[in-house]
């Protein structure tokens, strides 16, 4: 099954080389893994979308757990959450598929960024599986490339508020 | 600028921390990254630095020292080929939870990455292998990295920590301030268990039939073997120990059922295919313990304390975990039990399979046999030698005859399984153990592979045993290709090509002397064990075909073994 765990990591060198080193090393599988700033200077966020058993994900986290640079993992699979992904699609057309192209864009609220006389390309932003969507719809009239973020994920504001500051990131 | 704080150069600062730490050895061999420590070094009277012969052999004799003592093990050594040669040795503290500090030279800051001279990525290449590690990048974090070092290595789940030391990091100054405290938000490690863990713990434990304790290294890391003792003893619970554990109960008790596991004894195996109440405690549930998993203790519930949440539901599923600090843990338990649980049956059945199937090996045809020097070195040291061996056949029968009666006196690469351990850990041992012999037991093969560190030990004047069990094989691999692959035994004849090992022995000084008797045995360790004059080594010449019994099979069930060889006179 897949799953889809946020890591705050310290923003530190190696950090990132020690949470791919574990993926590989144990030979975890990684679907998609991002990282990026986050509201504190010194900490990261890596948003990981793996796959496995049940035992393996708990494996998973606590081996991200183990690392000790990673201040808090949580698998946000079971929980109320928000998935996106952003991908830049640059695709063939011709005269007769333009408009074609186009209206695909706009049922899946995507941006014509750049345009040349043979290629255009298409920013779609959303949840992975929209993504998918718009790539399978999109690929019969020819990628030329696509660039796709993996995905970022964060717990929706309520359960935040819930889970009774279950980290706290000050000193 | 302050006034009130010494300006320190690196180098300075570096040895400040290692006086803080109670450091009072180190392992190392110098090189030119390393340079202006060494300088340092030289008018540092408080600190005992151990020159190696190789780098490898340091990292070997840290960890001996850190097992034998619980204290932290340190090294040093020079960028590049001296930091990758330390590979090994770190591997191996990571696979067996030693405590260990290797402090690496690295080229200046500038020069990272640009393929300098002596330059290798240590803090990458280790960092499967170790607990944490860290660069230093800036003066102004040396010594708040040192600590959270020691830290890091010594708490929680032991384990090593490389510190990579730019040059110019070394020769530059700042201000000494050593941190009080170390606060890692990310590594808090959980002593205390759960305690209605603990209490349903006890009750299951109260109400069992037929209950087994499986005892793991973790138990004398956490210094747990008094309460240990206390908890087996006082509830007449059964002990089976891995070869890590093994020293954490007294080999000797009636209730010791000695090592399980691929070549543990019949009775703990069956022991363990048999109990209702299996409780781990300390230990990993490796591979060469469970055999196939699926048949591993199927009918037991499963209780499992370890410090280490990862170790939990890894290689086996239990029913009642606890996380935390074994030694914690089982004070609790003891203090919770119910009742006394009523097994007698139990301890019966346990001896009918004692007598049914006991450790035994040709006594009759006048060869000198492995199995019989190790008795011989157990009952003279009464279980009170600390014994380093190596890896192989002689690992396995030292397991099986050497009763240990104290923890931290069974110092053996377990996990990594680490030929060439003996020798340096041997060293790093006796520079933490003055009061009882040490002896190192390697085999031909193994003895070979870190044989340089001699020297340390004929420089530093140790009192070393050093025993070598000379099958003129790599043994085991041997007994793997007569068992397993057709009798081929591929490139482990060592008989032809092995050195004289008594010329060996004389060319570092060491009184070195040979027998293939079994007459000579008993005068021979004797005489070493009565010699305090340095270090001392003996070849046994014994019987080439000997395998180690009784035997699991790689990937079988622990039900299924090999309990002797199907024809017992056959050679090879």
């Amino acid at each position: 099954m897949k799953h889809t765990i946020t890591v705050l990591v310290e923003n530190k060198f190696g950090a990132f080389d020690r949470v791919a080193t574990m993926f590989s090393g144990k030979g975890f599988n990684i679907r998609s893994i991002s990282i990026g700033e986050t509201e504190i200077s010194e900490v990261s966020r890596m948003t990981i979308v793996t796959e496995g058993e049940d035992q393996i994900i708990d494996q998973v986290v606590k081996q991200l757990n183990r690392l000790i640079d990673t201040i808090k993992v949580i698998d946000l699979t079971d929980q109320y959450h928000i998935e996106r992904e952003l991908a830049l699609i640059t695709v063939h057309y011709q005269k007769g598929s333009m408009e074609e192209i186009k209206n695909i864009c706009d049922i899946f609220r995507g941006k014509i960024v750049d345009i040349n006389n043979k290629t255009m390309m298409i920013e779609i932003t959303g949840p992975p599986e929209k993504v998918d969507a718009a790539v399978n719809v999109i690929a019969p009239f020819g990628i030329k490339e696509m660039a796709r973020s993996g995905t970022v994920a964060l717990r929706r504001g309520e359960q935040l508020n819930a889970a009774k500051k279950e980290y706290v990131l000050t000193n | 600028m302050s006034t009130e704080k010494p300006r320190l150069s690196g180098a300075d600062i570096f040895f400040e921390c290692l006086k803080r730490e109670g450091v009072e050895v180190i392992f190392g061999y110098p090189g030119g990254a390393t340079l202006k420590i060494y300088e340092k070094l030289y008018d540092i009277d408080w600190l005992n630095h151990v020159l190696v012969r190789h780098e490898q052999g340091a990292a070997h004799a840290a960890e001996g020292y850190a097992k034998a003592t619980g204290k932290v093990g340190c090294v040093l050594v020079t960028s590049g080929p001296g930091a990758t040669n330390t590979v090994t040795g770190i591997a191996d503290a990571y696979m067996d939870s030693v405590p260990i500090v290797v402090f690496t030279g690295q080229v200046p800051s500038h020069l990272i990455g640009n393929d300098a001279f002596q330059e290798a990525d240590i803090v990458g290449i280790t960092r499967p292998i170790t607990k944490h590690n860290f660069l230093v990048r800036d003066i102004n974090e040396l010594a708040a990295t040192i600590k959270k070092a020691f830290y890091i290595a010594s708490t929680g789940r032991p384990g090593p920590v490389v510190v990579d030391l730019p040059k110019d990091v070394i020769m530059s100054e700042t201000e000494f301030e050593y941190p009080e405290e170390v606060d890692i938000r990310g590594y808090k490690p959980k002593y205390r268990g759960h305690y209605n863990q603990i209490k349903k713990a006890a009750e299951i434990i109260s109400n069992a039939k037929r209950p087994l304790l499986y005892v793991g290294g973790g138990v004398i890391m956490s210094e747990g073997s008094q309460e240990l003792t206390l908890l087996a003893r006082e509830n007449n619970l059964p002990v089976t120990m891995t070869l890590q554990g093994l020293g954490a109960f007294p080999g000797t008790d009636p209730l010791s059922l000695g090592m399980l596991g691929m070549h543990g004894t019949f009775w703990a195996n069956q022991a363990i295919n048999n109990c209702d109440v299996l409780v781990s405690l300390g230990a990993r549930f490796d591979d060469r313990v469970t055999g196939k998993v699926e048949t591993f203790a199927t009918n037991a519930y499963k209780i499992h304390v370890d410090i280490d949440p990862t170790c939990i539901d890894k290689n086996v599923i239990v029913d009642l975990p606890i996380v935390g600090d074994v030694k914690h843990v089982m004070a609790e338990l003891t203090a919770e039990m119910v009742k006394k649980p009523d097994i007698n049956e139990w301890l019966n059945q346990i001896n009918s399979w004692r007598e049914q199937c006991p450790l035994e090996y040709e006594k009759n045809d006048g060869r000198l046999r492995p199995e019989f020097i190790l008795e011989k070195i157990s009952e003279k040291t009464n279980g009170e030698a600390v014994i380093v061996t190596d890896v192989g056949q002689h690992q396995m029968w030292t397991a099986q005859y050497y009763k240990y009666n104290h923890p931290r006196s069974n110092l053996t690469s377990g996990g990594l399984g680490t030929m060439g351990f003996s020798v340096p850990a041997a060293i790093g041992a006796s520079f933490g153990i003055k009061d009882r012999p040490i002896i190192s037991i390697s085999g031909d093969g193994g003895f070979q592979m870190n044989l340089q560190e001699l020297i340390t030990a004929k420089a530093y004047n140790l009192p070393i045993k050093f025993i070598i069990i000379n099958n003129s094989f790599l043994g085991m691999v041997r007994q793997w290709q007569e068992l397993f692959h057709k009798e081929k035994y591929s490139f482990t004849d060592l008989g032809a090509s092995n050195p004289d090992f008594v010329k060996v022995g004389e060319a570092f000084g060491i009184p070195s002397s040979s027998t293939d008797n079994p007459a000579e045995v008993d005068a021979l360790l004797d005489n070493a064990l009565a010699f305090n004059d340095g270090p001392i080594l003996i070849e046994f010449k014994v019987v080439k075909e000997d395998m180690v019994f009784p035997m699991v099979p790689s990937g079988a069930s622990i039900s299924e073994m090999m309990v002797k060889r199907l024809n017992p006179n056959r050679m090879i």
